[in-house]
């Protein structure tokens, strides 16, 4: 893909972002903040590239160690989004 | 007469690995999948609109996030699965094990080391992709015969193209401040370091000049990719990062978490530029939003500029007190646990005003136990939020949730500040600025503007503080305290709210 056609699903991107957001109630902010942790650690696309790739190893190491990293985000972030979520409770009728 | 049609030129030889830019060319269906994944989290934050949805929600951003890895591991060729299996491994042991084991209260502090993990895997992946720009396909393909190997310095041998160029410094950076600033939030937070501001002389000037010199690298960066320019970036990034969050005090963490959370996505959105990967683009951008429009209701909420929070030393003298020093000394109603709960059990309703001081004392289990006592009395029992109340958003309706108080139950500011006219009770605990009445009228004052909560306006107003002494983050005495019909109750917040539940049992 080109740059222009990058930058237009990015600014596309980023209204989307805009009006999803301002839709979450103010009580899941915390859920919000540890789930969009959790998948901002899509990096570990970038990161399983760079240790899937043979030939230089700094970075294939470099890139295991932010596979290591993003993993953690990753399981721990929707984990505790998830054991979050599961305490919201309605009144019991 | 017609001319001949001009010999049509030469076909310009692209190298079949690259696009125009340099990325790898894709075959559809991984595009598709990728879009798919990025589809996947837009639902992830759609279903936050309302409770019932989010668990689905949360179960969509799983599924993309799955998607996008199993998509990159079938379309590359791996060297060696085992060490890519070993490290997703470990990650997820340390992950799941700590989400399983944190404490609610101490959500802000794992935020804060989420974010700083975040920021360090995008420097990392920048680091990886500098070394090996191949595997990233971000080498320059060039259509002459210039011979780049001509300008290439010998320990780079691959040049990367410049558009990539800023993309990876601009990423690195990124990463990099949102590291060193997640942790400098999380040892505050933490309470390994005091959440005083801490402010260096000259530091405006220290941090524009940084930045400007960071921007300026980058630039440089597209001209010579030679290894001291992108490491300069990377640790001037770390160093600025670590300067930033230093002087913000521990009540304006609400927004540097927030701040911080925007940055991840923004990082990881430049990582997704550099690879063309719309999956990332698309995370990075909802992310990058996301926190962006948290910092910013936290700031309204406070009635303070974004500018003026990240400028810091809010709250620098708050325990010289220079409006509350001599007030001390003011008459103020004392009661005890047993008057609480009398006053409380004749009301028709009271509103429960929780603070971070709840947190602290981990108050919230005895205070859902006292409601369900009020509530077997007869007395309807409500309890309201402030935006900014606790260390991040959504702190405290978090807590709440935890200690089984059903949500709706549960209000926000505009939703119950109505109510508190028509209130018996209002039982604030371990919240002080958002309650302080001086934000309406005195203009004088530093949190003059900030909406608050209309406590006062109730028949009764309970305050459980531990002394008189200390004054809110702000430095402000607050007003309320002197009323006539405000009676404190002086005590750790745990300690009095069990001995109400007594005196009610």
């Amino acid at each position: 893909m080109d740059f222009i056609s990058i930058l237009t699903i990015f600014v596309l991107a980023c209204f989307i972002g805009y009006y999803v957001v301002w839709a979450v109630t103010p009580a899941l902010h915390t859920p919000l903040m540890a789930v969009t942790n959790a998948i901002s650690s899509v990096i570990i696309v970038g990161a399983l590239v760079a240790s899937a790739a043979a030939g230089v190893p700094g970075a294939k190491w470099l890139g295991l160690l932010a596979v290591v990293l993003a993993s953690i985000n990753i399981f721990g972030g929707f984990a505790v989004t998830a054991r979050m979520l599961a305490m919201y409770k309605k009144k019991e009728r | 007469m017609t001319l001949p049609p001009p010999p049509s030129p030469p076909p310009i030889v692209v190298p079949s690995v690259g696009d125009a830019v340099g990325h790898i060319v894709q075959p559809s269906w991984v595009l598709l999948a990728y879009l798919i994944a990025g589809i996947c989290f837009i639902f992830a934050l759609r279903g936050l609109s309302s409770p019932q949805s989010s668990q689905r929600g949360n179960r969509f951003g799983m599924v993309g996030m799955a998607i996008a890895v199993v998509t990159t591991l079938a379309i590359h060729e791996i060297a060696n699965m085992v060490e890519i299996v070993i490290a997703i491994a470990i990650g997820g042991a340390i992950g799941l094990v700590t989400a399983r084991r944190i404490a609610m209260t101490a959500m802000p502090q794992l935020v804060a080391a989420f974010h700083s993990l975040v920021g360090l895997a995008a420097v990392l992946v920048g680091a990886a992709a500098y070394l090996n720009p191949e595997a990233f396909g971000i080498v320059q393909t060039l259509t002459g015969g210039s011979g780049w190997t001509l300008f290439a310095p010998l320990s780079n041998p691959l040049p990367i193209n410049p558009v990539s160029r800023v993309e990876l410094g601009l990423g690195v950076a990124i990463g990099a401040i949102t590291f060193s600033g997640s942790v400098i939030a999380f040892l505050k937070l933490n309470g390994n370091m005091s959440g005083k501001p801490i402010l260096l002389p000259l530091r405006h000037v220290l941090n524009l000049g940084l930045l400007a010199l960071i921007l300026g690298l980058i630039g440089y960066f597209t001209t010579d990719q030679s290894a001291w320019v992108f490491w300069t970036i990377t640790a001037l990034s770390f160093v600025i990062g670590f300067l930033l969050i230093i002087p913000i005090g521990g009540a304006d963490m609400p927004v540097v978490v927030s701040m911080l959370n925007s940055y991840s996505g923004w990082a990881a959105a430049a990582m997704g530029f550099t690879l063309g990967n719309t999956a990332m683009i698309i995370t990075g951008a909802l992310v990058g939003s996301s926190g962006a429009i948290l910092s910013y209701i936290m700031c309204r909420a406070m009635n303070r500029s974004f500018l003026s929070v990240i400028a810091g030393g809010f709250g620098g003298d708050a325990a010289a007190g220079g409006a509350g020093g001599g007030a001390i000394d003011r008459p103020y109603k004392r009661g005890s646990a047993e008057d609480a709960a009398f006053l409380m059990s004749q009301a028709e309703q009271v509103i429960i005003v929780p603070g971070y001081g709840m947190a602290v004392a981990q108050a919230q289990h005895a205070l859902r136990e006292m409601g369900d006592l009020l509530k077997k009395e007869g007395v309807s029992v409500k309890y309201a939020i402030h935006p900014v109340a606790g260390r991040m958003p959504g702190h405290m309706n978090v807590l709440l949730a935890e200690a089984n108080v059903p949500y709706d139950e549960v209000f926000e500011l505009e939703d119950i500040n109505s109510e508190f006219a028509r209130t018996d009770v209002a039982f604030v605990i371990g919240a002080n600025d958002v309650t302080n009445p001086a934000a309406k009228t005195d203009k004088t004052s530093p949190i003059y503007g900030m909406p608050v909560l209309d406590v006062e306006k109730a028949k009764t107003v309970l305050f459980i503080k531990r002394s008189m002494g200390g004054a809110g983050y702000a430095g402000v005495d607050n007003e309320l305290f002197y009323r006539d019909n405000t009676m404190m109750l002086l005590s750790d917040a745990k300690k009095m709210v069990e001995e109400i539940v007594k005196s009610l049992g």
